[in-house]
């Protein structure tokens, strides 16, 4: 089963990576959030320090829809989605490799917007970037685990990419709170334990909804 | 058809019904000290907000029903649980703030529990969008299976968040641990109530199911 969906993340990001249109637009598109951040705050009101981990998660939450509605999006053409199907490979697979697709997706997309975010807002981030990084894994593996089985579902709709923002949201809200309660914790130079907890949360979210999604893929693609 | 009848007379009698808990909750229930008449929404309020809650949680029992029985009878309840239960959270939505704007002051306040409450009103939204973008009866019901049933695990994390915050919000005052801190009287109001939002809640979903089979049916023939 890792085979398999080794075998088909990698086409997916063979085909994101060659073609660089994907990748390239959401990371000018990351850059552009940024600063739309902060022309839409009023810099002698309010500090970019204050903002920053709100900033910083309304800009990766963006990114990740825009992201995730690719992902099945690429296999509409041709009806690639039955040959996928057809294909002796279990659902399981599929879901894996679609998801491992995207979370490495997600992860090149924050990778540059990390490091934008400390340049523009002047955060200093080296001395709490280890733990910075696990909140970041964390929230992100359970945005992308809800968002890969919905982007199955919403690819074959009309106003797909308005469809997916309106129902993964809600499902989002929850590991964003936590995120940014973390994050704020870790920015303002509070002591690691005050983030653990939050952190605890952002496991149990992934752990249910990574299982979930793959008890619920098979339903979203068999016939 | 005999179903859209029940329906129907299942909800007059419960309107019927809270007709007469609103005299009982107005003239014949003790005013609240501090509240004063404005505490009366409670009785309102509180059944609306916790019949939201089950008619989510029962869009995804029947998302889980239907996928492992495959029966369509399920995916109909699912789709009249969720447009009544978005009725429901309307109410619950509208109630609150008129209640909080002469208590706290304030007509919203980004307290956990109304912010998770405007999501579950987004959840059944999201729900109901997302039936109407797929033609395909087959894959609607399978795709809104999947999503109730991601709702309604959703509502843990929900209420789990709603303990974690510190909260302007009335804690729970008869759904608690220890004995319910309410006075009889208004106890048996508020449980009066509940049974009359669950009699509406199912006359109108008897009504709604109906509909939906009527529709099936005239969409068969044409």
């Amino acid at each position: 089963m890792l085979r398999h969906a080794w075998l088909l993340a990698r086409k997916d990001l063979l085909v994101e990576f060659r073609s660089r249109t994907a990748i390239l637009s959401a990371v000018v598109f990351t850059v552009l959030v940024l600063m739309v951040f902060n022309f839409g705050r009023d810099p002698t009101a309010v500090a970019a320090v204050d903002l920053a981990p709100s900033i910083l998660w309304v800009t990766f939450t963006f990114a990740a829809i825009l992201a995730l509605n690719r992902a099945f999006q690429l296999e509409l053409e041709n009806q690639a989605l039955d040959g996928l199907l057809l294909a002796p490979v279990s659902r399981s697979s599929i879901y894996l490799g679609k998801l491992i697709a995207n979370l490495v997706f997600v992860a090149t997309v924050e990778a540059v917007g990390l490091p934008l975010f400390a340049l523009f807002f002047n955060v200093r981030l080296l001395h709490v970037v280890g733990p910075l990084v696990a909140v970041i894994a964390l929230a992100t593996v359970g945005f992308v685990a809800v968002g890969t089985l919905f982007s199955a579902m919403t690819a074959r709709t009309r106003f797909a990419e308005l469809l997916l923002p309106v129902l993964l949201l809600p499902f989002m809200i929850p590991p964003l709170i936590w995120a940014v309660l973390a994050t704020a914790a870790l920015l303002a130079g509070r002591p690691l334990s005050e983030a653990t907890g939050w952190l605890r949360l952002l496991a149990a979210f992934d752990i249910v909804f990574v299982t979930l999604a793959f008890a619920l893929f098979p339903a979203t693609v068999d016939e | 058809m005999r179903l859209l009848k029940t329906g129907r007379w299942i909800t007059a009698v419960g309107l019927v019904l809270l007709a007469g808990v609103y005299v009982r909750a107005l003239a014949f229930t003790p005013v609240e000290r501090f509240q004063g008449p404005a505490q009366k929404i409670y009785y309102v309020h509180v059944p609306s907000a916790v019949v939201a809650m089950m008619a989510m949680g029962l869009v995804g029992l029947a998302g889980i029903l239907f996928l492992l029985l495959k029966d369509p009878r399920f995916d109909r309840f699912g789709e009249a649980s969720a447009e009544v239960g978005t009725a429901f959270s309307v109410v619950m939505l509208t109630t609150g703030p008129i209640w909080a704007k002469p208590i706290w002051g304030t007509w919203w306040t980004w307290d956990a529990r109304l912010t998770l409450t405007l999501f579950l009103f987004l959840l059944f939204l999201g729900y109901l969008l997302l039936r109407g973008a797929v033609t395909d009866p087959g894959l609607r019901a399978r795709y809104s299976a999947v999503l109730g049933i991601c709702g309604l695990v959703l509502l843990p994390f929900i209420h789990l968040s709603v303990y974690l915050f510190r909260t302007l919000h009335p804690q729970p005052i008869v759904l608690k641990p220890s004995a319910p801190s309410l006075p009889g009287e208004m106890l048996l109001t508020l449980l009066m109530s509940f049974l009359v939002f669950v009699i509406l809640y199912v006359g109108f979903v008897t009504q709604r199911y109906a509909l939906s089979l009527l529709r099936e049916q005239a969409d068969h023939h044409a």
